[in-house]
């Protein structure tokens, strides 16, 4: 599903990955851990399609595609998503307003028709429901003024409604309280399976115990330096990081 | 003693006094007005760069010459997407009422030239202190145009569709004075457009006389033709307790200018001026106001918008005169722009003059690019990159046009938005 080969990226003369490879199959929920820095949100933004970065080496294929060539919103409408660690504030635009173009321009890309309003009213009422998101929240400026948790909840919302072939969540967890954690955990496990393939960005065990990965990537230093199952995770909460970083020095 | 300096005429200055000299007995009453307003002009001439507030927009230089003012054979119509559902309109034709005076609703409709003829309209009642060579002109020459009223208390709402149309290059000039009784409710509503490749000039001003307690929404719409130079005016004068909110929406003209002239002659009158502009290619858009706080516990509150693109040019000049006695004002001014292109060029001159103590003024400008981080993040979601740029461009212009409160207008507005953003897809 997502191949990652020897990624080398740069951003204003600085190389932040170096020489990262990593799969995740189609069904499968890979984990990323790894210190502050480590690069792992470059990675995420890399794989969306941020322009910033210079890939000096190597390829990303969505299923056999190298999606390098493509597009921001091309990604998107291949099937890629990111949630992102922080989400954006945009002044003056309903989320409403936001979900409907979004859902309707990856349905234009893919030659479907436009969603009629009920269907769409509909889809978007079942999964705030679902979320915990209260209405009226939808109403409002997209993520003008949401809390923390508020933003992450309504990042999964998206999720959810642009049905997307392979999520990467950064940090999701991070500012969600305990019950929305289980919510959230709860979002993200309803989309798993059904060749679905996500990479999970997380500091902490907790949202594993959710979120419970096939496979675990220790990141350091813009490298893959561990992969292997979920007792990698554990084993970091004990020990920290220590390991990977003197390794490099 | 230095000599003066002194400017050789322009050709467009000589034909604007020579033509003064031939029609100034035919002209419609207004005889002193006209005779002080020209003799002004006669003095200083077509206002060109040296003249502060024109710097920017060089009218001595942009009117080379004065094209003939034409009438009209038949009916004008205006366009179908100017038009707005539920508000009755009265089309002016190269400037000229079309209809006989009349009723519309609440409100009284009139010739200008027969209003001034009559003695029931003057000329400049609504300028207050301000003084302006485009309104003097057009003071000199004014014969088409209305003269409207709305009597105490009643509700009104009227259309005023002006198309200008010729197949050479024309000028029109029109006058339109609105009295609105106390306490009167009215939406007025002014629509421009006009012929494409085609060089134009207008030079058309509106006076709003409202009265002690009355409300006011005035919306002025220009999509005039691609090539016209079209200088515009509001003036207004505010009663006691008045409102008035008034929106000029610009997206047409290669060249325009529209001007506010705000007079506050009573207590506790509320402003709420809006702009909304959008320009592309070499167009050059010129806003400038002036509100005068003239009497104590005024409110103003000015927010405009201007989005520019391609090698366009906008202009926002934007004074707030609180004078000696005006205490307890409380003015804020913002004007931000928005630049879609490398090309595109703003210049913004918010000015404050206050000389009273007890006051509450500021003023903001801005001016910048769209986010790239908002524009990733809506492209991450799936829009191309024009249209993420287009829903950040509305965002962007919609918080001026909420002001508007007849629903059909605003959509109507949003829709001119939408137009030309659509355009800019295609490009
Ligand atoms: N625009 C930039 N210019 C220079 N350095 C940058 C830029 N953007 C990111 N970096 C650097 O790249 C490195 C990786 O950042 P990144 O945000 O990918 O880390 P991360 O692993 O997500 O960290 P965290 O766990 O704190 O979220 C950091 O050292 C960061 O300072
Ligand atoms: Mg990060």
């Amino acid at each position: 599903m997502l191949d990652i080969k020897n990624l080398h990226v740069e951003i204003d003369g600085k190389k932040i990955l170096n020489g990262l490879t990593l799969s995740v199959k189609a069904g499968e929920v890979a984990a990323i851990m790894g210190p502050n820095g480590s690069g792992k949100s470059t990675l995420s933004y890399v794989i969306a399609g941020k322009e910033d970065y210079t890939v000096t080496e190597g390829e990303i294929l969505l299923n056999g595609v190298n999606i390098l060539e493509m597009e921001a919103h091309e990604r998107a409408a291949a099937g890629l998503f990111l949630a992102f660690q922080y989400p954006l504030e945009i002044p003056g635009v309903a989320t409403m307003t936001f979900l409907k173009a979004t859902m309707n321009a990856q349905r234009k890309a893919r030659g479907e028709a436009e969603l009629t309003p009920g269907d769409f009213m509909k889809a978007v009422r079942g999964a705030a429901a679902t979320l915990g998101i209260n209405p009226d929240m939808l109403k409002r400026p997209l993520n003008v003024g949401f809390s923390g948790g508020e933003k992450k909840r309504m990042e999964i919302l998206q999720m959810t409604l642009l049905d997307p072939k392979f999520c990467i969540l950064d940090e999701t967890d991070s500012g969600l309280d305990i019950d929305a954690l289980r919510i959230v955990a709860e979002g993200v496990n309803a989309l798993r399976g059904q060749g679905r393939g996500m990479l999970v960005i997380t500091h902490y065990q907790r949202l594993l115990d959710h979120i419970v990965p096939d496979t675990v990537h220790v990141m350091a230093r813009g490298q893959i330096v561990k992969s292997g199952g979920p007792e990698i995770a554990l084993e970091l909460e004990k020990n920290g990081y220590a390991e990977y970083l003197s390794d490099a020095a | 003693m230095p000599a003066p300096v002194i400017q050789m005429r322009t050709p467009a200055e000589t034909a604007l006094i020579e033509r003064f000299e031939r029609e100034k007995s035919s002209l419609p009453g207004a005889k002193d007005a006209r005779a002080a307003a020209f003799a002004r002009f006669e003095k200083a001439g077509l206002p060109g760069r040296r003249v502060e507030s024109y710097h920017y927009t060089d009218i001595r230089n942009l009117m080379r010459s004065v094209a003939p003012e034409v009438p009209v054979e038949g009916e004008l119509i205006h366009s179908q997407h100017v038009g707005v559902e539920g508000i009755p309109v009265v089309t002016f034709a190269n400037g000229r009422l079309q209809s006989a005076s009349g009723m519309i609703g609440a409100a009284k409709l009139e010739q200008l030239d027969a209003a001034l003829l009559a003695g029931a309209a003057e000329l400049g009642t609504a300028l207050g202190a301000a003084n302006d060579a485009i309104v003097d002109i057009n003071t000199a020459f004014a014969s088409k145009g209305a003269f409207i009223s709305v009597p105490a208390g009643e509700k009104a709402s009227l259309h005023l569709a002006f198309v200008d149309h010729h197949d050479s290059a024309f000028a029109v000039h029109s006058r339109v004075v609105v009295s609105v009784g106390a306490g009167a409710e009215v939406l007025l509503y002014e629509s421009h457009e006009g012929p494409d490749n085609l060089p134009y000039q207008a030079n058309k001003v509106v006076e709003l006389l409202i009265s002690e307690g009355a409300k006011v929404q005035h919306i002025r719409l220009n999509i005039s033709g691609n090539k016209a130079l079209a200088l515009s005016t509001l003036a207004a004068s505010l009663g006691a307790d008045a409102e008035l909110m008034s929106l000029g929406f610009t997206s047409g003209a290669e060249t325009s200018r529209h001007q506010v002239f705000i007079t506050y002659a009573g207590e506790n009158a509320k402003l709420d001026l809006r702009g909304t502009t959008m320009i592309r290619g070499r167009q050059h858009a010129d806003t400038t106001l002036v509100v005068d706080h003239a009497v104590p516990h005024g409110e103003s509150r000015e927010l405009f918008k201007t989005v520019v693109d391609g090698e366009a040019q906008g202009v926002f000049q934007g004074k707030i005169i609180v004078r000696p006695h005006a205490q307890k004002t409380d003015g804020q001014m913002a004007s931000n722009a928005l630049l879609l292109s490398d090309e595109a060029g703003m210049s913004n001159k918010p000015e404050l003059e206050i000389f009273a103590d007890d006051v509450v003024c500021a003023h903001g400008a801005t001016c910048g690019a769209l986010d790239e981080n908002q524009l990733f993040y809506l492209m991450a979601r799936g829009l191309p990159r024009a249209d993420a740029e287009a829903l950040l461009v509305e965002a962007f212009l919609d918080e001026a046009l909420d002001a508007v409160t007849h629903e059909g207008l605003r959509e109507a507005l949003a829709e001119r938005v939408h137009v030309w953003l659509s355009a800019r897809k295609v490009a």
